[in-house]
């Protein structure tokens, strides 16, 4: 069976910077990948080149069997991958209905003149739009609806404001998310809670996950799969029991004991 | 919606000596008095306009340009924003001493330019160094007597505009209600007179209002205000606000209505230098409607604007004249007859949307600055297109194309002797214009410029093609444009390159920032108060004597727009938002409805863990 999203030796490079080097990944329809690493290794350029924000310098993504090289992010967007942004950056002057309802963009038909005719067709889309995004917004209870439709969403709190986010992304009707550290920042209660949602997200919303996450109890209670990331190369893959015992990945997270680090040669120094 | 409100609960006033006053923030305030007035002084406004009378023999408008600034800066400096929970001054003899000092500062400003101008000559780079204004400013007296007079009068314009704090609040709006009305009387005399005929009577034969006239208006105005009239119409217009659903659009309808039909009204009870400034005000506010929706709606800041105007001036002109440029070919006919403007119109309105294309394109990819500067480029390029030899057999270069016939509709005349059908022909259009706005608005396509106003990268990875809807917002924009370039060129009956300098670009763009960025209603104020009160890039406003300051006034305006309320005159919601949004969250909390993350407890985060990782098992 092929993968939902097949990644073969992606490679980019800003000036000498090695971002991402021969990276290979995929993902089957149904899963929930966690992609961990230290700061700096490359998890959200990886994202943005799913996304299409920046253009890999070398190798292949294959969504659904179609290459997304040279696609522009709305286009990915169209494809059916859809993105939450690790510093939130939400619609702030726009209500949190709005940013939902814009959201569906891609998704609705209705041109210029049907919104000049008000025609009958215009209007059930619109009240379609409406209806799905507080659909979308009832997922997290009755934190975003209600009264709160029409705030804008600079009055969010900050985990209501993540929470947004992910129904911004779910709005654009996707079948892959990628989560960009959905639960930074949450106190642990918001994130054992988040924790459950995302994954609601397979079983009710039948969405494919890939998640950036600093947070190993929110990796290991729902990821089904843990990519290590570190300078820009795979590190480890497996079960969060695998990795999170893997040496390499220890070293990379917490360094490796002082005597050995005179014997070896660091990768960060050999290209400095 | 402020933050800085007057809390219930406020301590008692804390009360102070009458010398007890802030001396820095008077001296900061009188030095910008002083360099102020200096300026107007030497604008040249004093002594231009000295002819000119408000009212009968003492005030002239010369005059009125200096004074107006002690009073104001006098009001001003004791000016205090009462915060939540801190004690307010007491009011009183110390906002007079205040006031007054701050006048006598300014005052003492003018005074030493008197002196400085009547020894020295700088006449050279400065042109209103003159002996005129030396004796203008000394009331045709010695040097000496100018020098006190103005600390004098300055002062105690000062102390009065400091006074204005001692009156209990709804005696100082009704005193400030009388001296605008009585100002506004004299000023727009012409108009008025130009409306009714009969008013004749307020004004002196030389101009301005005459002594008796001017107490009566004084009194009148302060009486209404007094009776409570300009409270009745903010209740009215917080009712308005407050409504919602069918009751609110029931009232909007018959707004709409009431307006249209002043709109009918008005021109056939006005005389012809009224209809002809309404004319003036509805192609403006046409280019504006249209601008809006560039700028305002989508966020792109397009200084090049007029380029669309110009082309749907000459389209329609070249359609239209028998004096087009030699080299069209045959085939391009001249509807000069009955309904031949509305198919020019029609070729305007697509040759605009080309335009659109062609110039957006290339220009929309960019951001921010970079677009201003581009759009900026292209609206000068298109100007010298239609200036250029090069195209010179087609479009007669600066000879401009000339001989335009009026628009002809077979049962109705639209042509530029008369204003009043040009009126109601921009009405029309101005209609239609506003109609696809706020259709628009309130589309899918509205959302998404909201979006892409917002945050560009994040729209268009929210599925976005920000490219198309931009250049969407360009077309529409264009479109809108060329409305009101058909207009003009029928109007006008000649059009050339200079029609279409760049300085339209800025006018219209003032329009769109001092009315309100993103509000219709924002947008068509600011088009009657720009164009209608000071006028257009060459059209004469209400304020004829000032037409020369005209920028300089424009200037000013934009400055104090940008400090004091940057959200326009009528702000679109969601602009204020940006704008305020500190003040905003913070109404919002004193209003409770801040979220406070209720928080979720214990039980139903496992709970909601344990539903989520129920079903997860399966699939790894």
């Amino acid at each position: 069976m092929s993968h939902l999203l097949e990644i073969e030796q992606l490679s980019v490079t800003f000036g000498g910077l090695h971002a991402l080097k021969d990276l290979d990944f995929h993902v089957d329809e149904g899963e929930i990948v966690g992609v961990i690493g230290p700061n700096g290794a490359g998890k959200t350029t990886f994202f943005n080149m799913i996304s299409g924000m920046v253009t890999p310098t070398a190798g292949d993504i294959r969504f659904e069997g179609e290459s997304l090289i040279g696609l522009d992010p709305n286009q990915v967007t169209q494809r059916g991958i859809a993105r939450t942004f690790q510093n939130v950056r939400l619609f702030a002057n726009m209500t949190i209905l709005e940013n939902v309802m814009v959201s569906q963009h891609c998704r609705a038909q209705q041109n210029i003149f049907g919104a000049l005719f008000n025609t009958k067709g215009f209007k059930e889309e619109e009240a379609e739009i409406r209806r799905r995004g507080e659909e979308i917004l009832g997922f997290f209870g009755s934190r975003l609806v209600g009264y709160r439709l029409e705030q804008p969403a600079s009055v969010l709190s900050y985990a209501n404001r993540r929470r947004l986010e992910i129904a911004r992304a779910m709005a654009t009707r996707p079948k892959l998310i990628l989560l960009d550290e959905p639960v930074a920042g949450m106190n642990p209660m918001e994130s054992r809670e988040l924790t459950g949602l995302i994954g609601r997200l397979r079983s009710e919303w039948g969405f494919t996950i890939v998640m950036i996450e600093h947070d190993m109890d929110v990796v290991r209670d729902v990821s089904d799969r843990v990519v290590v990331l570190d300078h820009g190369e795979t590190l480890a893959q497996g079960s969060f029991e695998d990795v999170s015992t893997n040496p390499a990945v220890i070293e990379a997270y917490l360094g490796r004991p002082l005597e050995d680090r005179a014997a070896a040669d660091r990768p960060m120094e050999e290209q400095s | 919606m402020s933050a800085v409100t007057a809390s219930t609960g406020m301590p008692t006033a804390v009360s102070k000596g009458a010398f007890d006053v802030d001396w820095r923030q008077i001296a900061r305030t009188g030095g910008l008095l002083a360099l102020g007035l200096v300026f107007i002084a030497l604008t040249g406004m004093p002594v231009g306009l000295d002819e000119r009378t408000v009212i009968e023999p003492w005030l002239s408008l010369g005059l009125l340009s200096l004074t107006f600034l002690p009073f104001v800066l006098g009001y001003t400096v004791g000016h205090e924003k009462v915060l939540e929970g801190v004690a307010a001054k007491a009011k009183g003899a110390r906002d007079v001493v205040a006031g007054a000092a701050v006048g006598a500062l300014g005052g003492l400003g003018l005074s030493v330019l008197v002196v400085l101008v009547d020894n020295f000559d700088l006449r050279d780079p400065l042109v209103n160094w003159s002996p005129q204004l030396v004796e203008m400013l000394s009331f045709d007296q010695s040097v000496g007597f100018g020098f006190v007079a103005w600390i004098a009068i300055s002062g105690a314009l000062g102390a009065a505009g400091g006074a204005l704090h001692v009156l209990p609040h709804q005696v100082r709006r009704a005193v400030v209600a009388a001296i605008l009305a009585v100002l506004l009387t004299a000023i727009f005399e012409s108009f008025l007179t130009d409306v009714i005929d009969q008013l004749e009577f307020l004004y002196a034969s030389r101009g301005g209002l005459t002594n008796v006239w001017a107490v009566v208006v004084f009194v009148v105005a302060m009486a209404v205000s007094l009776s409570g009239g300009g409270e009745k119409l903010g209740e009215r217009r917080a009712a308005y606000q407050a409504a919602s659903g069918p009751a609110k659009n029931r009232q909007t309808a018959l707004f709409i209505a009431a307006f249209s039909l002043a709109m009918i009204i008005i021109p056939l009870v006005t005389g012809k230098i009224t209809q002809e400034l309404m004319a003036n005000v509805g192609i403006f506010m046409l280019l504006a409607l249209g601008l809006n929706i560039v700028v305002g709606l989508a966020g792109i800041l397009d200084l090049g604007y007029v380029a669309f105007f110009a082309v749907g001036g000459y389209t329609t002109a070249v359609l239209t004249s028998p004096n087009r440029g030699p080299d069209w070919p045959s085939w391009v006919p001249t509807l000069d007859g009955p309904g031949g403007w509305l198919i020019a119109l029609a070729v305007t309105i697509v040759m605009a949307i080309f335009a659109g294309l062609v110039i957006g394109a290339p220009v929309i990819r960019m951001r921010g600055d970079y677009l201003a500067i581009v759009t900026l480029g292209f609206g000068e390029i298109i100007r010298l297109l239609f200036l250029s030899d090069w195209l010179g057999g087609y479009f007669n270069g600066a000879q401009g194309i000339t001989n335009i016939p009026s628009a002809d509709f077979g049962i109705f005349e639209v042509k530029g002797t008369d204003p009043r059908s040009v009126f109601y022909l921009v009405m029309v259009l101005a209609a239609i214009s506003i109609y696809i706005s706020w259709r628009l608005e309130h589309s899918r396509l509205g959302r998404a410029w909201m979006a892409v106003r917002e945050d560009e990268s994040v729209a268009e990875a929210m599925g976005i093609n920000t490219v198309n809807v931009k250049l969407m917002a360009f077309v529409v924009g264009a479109a809108l444009a060329s409305f009101a370039g058909a207009v003009f060129s029928a109007k006008v009956g000649s059009i050339f390159p200079t029609s279409f300098l760049i300085l339209v670009s800025i006018v219209i763009l003032v329009i769109v920032i001092v009315g309100g960025m993103g509000n219709i209603v924002g947008v068509m104020v600011g088009a009657l108060g720009l164009v209608g009160v000071l006028g257009g890039p060459k059209q004469p406003g209400l304020l004829q004597e000032f037409s020369e300051y005209k920028l300089l006034i424009y200037g000013a305006l934009l400055i104090w727009m940008m400090l004091n309320r940057p959200e326009g005159l009528v702000p679109n919601v969601r602009r204020s938002r940006e704008l305020h949004q500190d003040e905003f969250l913070q109404d919002a909390w004193l209003r409770g409805e801040v979220d406070r993350d209720e928080s979720t407890t214990e039980a139903e985060a496992s709970a909601n863990l344990a539903d989520g990782l129920g079903t997860n098992g399966g699939a790894s």
